[in-house]
C-alpha cells in the first residue's frame, strides 16, 4: 500500500518499477509464449490456407484444404476411428478407474503401496507399453489370448483383424488408467465419513450408499476427468502408431484397412510423410474445433449431473 | 471373515492385473527362443538365459542412446528448474499490473492442442537448421511449461507474505529474496516439477521421432525400433531392452513417489 503522503508521480514510478520487475521475472515464459505459442498459432492459421510442401514458399489457396477434407475418405476414416476410440475409451476408462479407486479405498494395510503399483504403468515409457502389449496380444504366443482360452472365450486376432484392432488400442490405454484412479482416490478422501455412517444406519445398501453419498461428492472430479480424457483420446497418437508400426519407422502405418489410423496419425502422415504442411495445418485446426465443440457440449450438460457441494 | 477377506482379495486381483504385464516383460527377457515361441505360453522360462540382453547390446547402441536420453533429461530438468519457479514467483508473490492476465494466458495455453503448433514449430527449427539436433528437444523447457508453472505457483501462494516482506525491509533485493528464501521454501514443489519433467522427457516419443533423423542421436524411445525388421520383431531382445529402459523411470518414481502422486492428485482437483 502506498502511504497517503506520497505524490501520484512517485506512486506511478513505483508501479512502473513493479511492472518491470514482474515482467523480468516472467520473461522466460513471455519469450516462450511469443516463440512457441503465439507465433505458431498465427503461422498455423496462415499455412492452413496454403499449399506448402516445405521446399517451396507457401502458396495461398484459400479454403481449398478445408474443402478437400470433405472428399478425403482417409480423413473421414481417421476421424471416425478417433471418435470411436473416444466414445468407448472415455466412459469405460472412467468406470475402470473409479471401480479401482473404490476397491483400493478400503482401509487396508499397505494401501499406499498398492496405489503405487496401480499407478506404475503410467510412468512406463509409452514405447515400452506399446511393444509389450503387442507381444501380450500376439494371437499365438501372447497372454491375452491365453487368458481368454482358459476362460473359454473366443480368441480374436487382435491387431490383424480390423474389427478387433481398436479394442486392442483401448486395452493398451486402459493399462494406464491408474493416473485417473489416483485422482479418484484423492477425491474419495473428501467423502464425509459421518454421512456414510448415517446412510448405513438408515439401512442403505452399498449401491444406494454409492449413488447417494459417494457419487455426488466426486462428480466435480468426474467432470474434470471426462474433459481431460476426452481431449487425450481425441489427440491419441502414440499407442495406435506403435501397435500398427511396421519395419519402417516414420511412416504412421494405419493397420489393417486403416482401422488403427487415428486423426493425429493421419495428420502426422500428411505433414511428415507426404509433406503436405498446409493440409496438415488445416487438419489441426479442425481437430481443435471438434474437440472444443465436444468439450463445450460436455460442460453445458454438466449442470445436470455435477454437484458442487456446500458441505 | 468374508468382510475382512473380500476387499483384500479384490485389491490383490486388481493389483495383479496391473502388474502382470511387467512380469511377462521381465520373464520374456530371460527366455530363450524356444520358450518365447511356445504355445500355449508358460510364464517362467524353462531355461534362464542372458542371451537377449547380450543381443540387445549388439543390435542397438544402448549406451549411446542411454547417454543421449540422460543428457536430454538433465537439460530439460535444468531448464524447468530455471524457468518455472521464476515465472511462478512473478505470478504469485510479486505485485504488478498484468499479473492476472498473464495467469489467465498461462492457463489458456494449457488447453491448446499441441497439433496446432507442431508444424510451425517444426518449420521454425527447420529454417534455422536445428532439426536433427537436440535444440528443439530441450530449449522449450528453459522457457517454462504452463502446467509446471501453475503447479509451483499454487505452492508459492501458500508461502506467507510476511516472510518475504521481512526480507525486503532488510534491504534484500528481489532476486536475492527469490534465491535465498523462496527457492529453498519451494523445494517440495521443485522436486515434484523435476520428477515430472524427467519422466516426461524420458518417455517422450513424438518429439524425438519428428526431430531426430541421425541414428546416432536417437533416444532410447525411438531406438527400440532397431528390433523391428522385415523378418519380424526380435521379441526376446526387445523385451530385454524394454526392461532396461523402464527401470530408471521406476527408480525416479520410487524416489519421488510421494511428490509425484501428490502432484497428480492435487493438480487434478485444484
Amino acid at each position: 500500500m502506498a502511504r497517503p503522503s506520497r505524490t501520484g508521480r512517485a506512486r506511478r514510478k513505483t508501479s512502473r518499477r513493479q511492472l518491470l520487475r514482474g515482467l523480468a521475472f516472467a520473461s522466460p515464459w513471455l519469450i516462450g509464449f511469443a516463440v512457441f505459442i503465439a507465433w505458431p498459432v498465427i503461422a498455423s492459421g496462415y499455412y492452413s490456407l496454403t499449399d506448402f510442401n516445405l521446399f517451396q514458399a507457401p502458396h495461398f489457396v484459400g479454403v481449398a484444404n478445408y474443402r478437400h477434407m470433405l472428399h478425403d475418405e482417409v480423413f473421414w476414416k481417421s476421424l471416425t476411428n478417433t471418435l470411436y476410440l473416444t466414445a468407448v475409451g472415455v466412459p469405460v476408462g472412467l468406470a475402470l478407474s473409479l471401480g479401482g479407486a473404490l476397491i483400493l479405498n478400503r482401509p487396508v494395510r499397505g494401501q499406499p503401496f498398492y496405489r503405487a503399483l496401480v499407478y506404475l504403468p503410467t510412468i512406463v515409457p509409452v514405447v515400452v507399453s506399446g511393444y509389450l502389449w503387442r507381444w501380450m496380444m500376439n494371437p499365438q504366443y501372447g497372454y491375452v489370448n491365453e487368458v481368454l482360452r482358459l476362460l473359454h472365450l473366443p480368441q480374436p486376432l487382435w491387431l490383424n483383424n480390423p474389427a478387433w484392432s481398436k479394442p486392442a488400442i483401448l486395452l493398451v490405454t486402459f493399462w494406464t488408467v491408474g493416473g485417473m484412479t489416483v485422482i479418484y482416490l484423492a477425491a474419495l478422501k473428501d467423502v464425509p465419513r459421518e454421512l456414510y455412517e448415517a446412510a448405513e444406519m438408515d439401512g442403505a445398501g452399498p449401491i444406494a450408499r454409492f449413488w447417494h453419498v459417494t457419487w455426488p461428492v466426486i462428480t466435480p472430479v468426474t467432470l474434470f476427468q471426462v474433459v481431460v480424457s476426452t481431449i487425450a483420446y481425441m489427440q491419441i497418437f502414440t499407442q495406435p502408431y506403435l501397435l500398427a508400426q511396421q519395419s519402417q519407422l516414420n511412416s504412421a502405418n494405419g493397420g489393417p484397412e486403416n482401422s488403427m489410423l487415428s486423426y493425429s496419425m493421419y495428420l502426422f502422415q500428411n505433414a511428415f510423410v507426404y509433406l503436405k504442411m498446409g493440409y496438415a495445418s488445416a487438419m489441426a485446426w479442425v481437430l481443435f474445433i471438434i474437440t472444443m465443440a465436444i468439450t463445450a457440449v460436455i460442460l453445458m450438460n454438466a449442470k445436470r449431473w455435477v454437484h458442487y457441494g456446500n458441505r | 471373515m468374508s468382510r475382512w477377506l473380500t476387499p483384500r482379495i479384490a485389491i490383490l486381483v486388481i493389483v495383479a492385473v496391473f502388474v502382470f504385464p511387467f512380469v511377462v516383460m521381465v520373464a520374456t527377457a530371460f527366455k530363450n527362443a524356444d520358450d518365447i515361441f511356445h504355445a500355449p505360453p508358460h510364464l517362467l522360462p524353462h531355461t534362464w538365459t542372458l542371451a537377449n540382453f547380450r543381443q540387445a547390446f549388439d543390435q542397438m547402441p544402448i549406451w549411446r542412446y542411454l547417454a543421449n536420453t540422460v543428457i536430454l533429461c538433465l537439460l530439460n530438468v535444468l531448464g524447468t528448474l530455471f524457468s518455472c519457479p521464476l515465472v511462478a514467483y512473478a505470478l504469485s508473490k510479486l505485485r504488478w499490473r498484468g499479473k492476472t492476465p498473464m495467469l489467465i494466458i498461462v492457463l489458456g495455453t494449457m488447453m491448446l492442442p499441441p497439433q496446432v503448433t507442431l508444424i510451425p514449430i517444426y518449420l521454425m527449427w527447420n529454417k534455422i537448421g536445428a532439426t536433427n539436433s537436440y535444440l528443439p528437444l530441450f530449449v522449450p523447457a528453459f522457457l517454462g511449461t504452463p502446467f509446471l508453472i501453475f503447479m509451483i505457483r499454487q505452492f508459492l501462494m501458500s508461502v506467507p507474505d510476511d516472510l518475504l516482506d521481512a526480507a525486503r525491509i532488510d534491504g534484500s533485493s528481489e532476486l536475492r529474496t527469490y534465491w535465498s528464501i523462496v527457492l529453498p521454501l519451494a523445494r517440495p514443489a521443485l522436486a515434484t516439477a523435476a520428477v515430472f519433467q524427467f519422466v516426461w522427457t524420458w518417455v517422450d516419443f513424438l518429439n524425438p521421432l519428428i526431430y531426430l533423423n541421425d541414428a546416432k542421436k536417437y533416444t532410447l524411445s525411438i531406438g527400440l525400433y532397431n528390433f523391428f525388421s522385415e523378418h519380424g520383431v526380435a521379441w526376446g531382445p526387445l523385451m530385454a531392452a524394454c526392461a532396461m529402459f523402464t527401470l530408471p523411470a521406476f527408480l525416479v518414481f520410487l524416489l519421488g513417489q510421494r511428490y509425484f502422486v501428490e502432484g497428480i492428485s492435487t493438480s487434478g482437483i485444484k
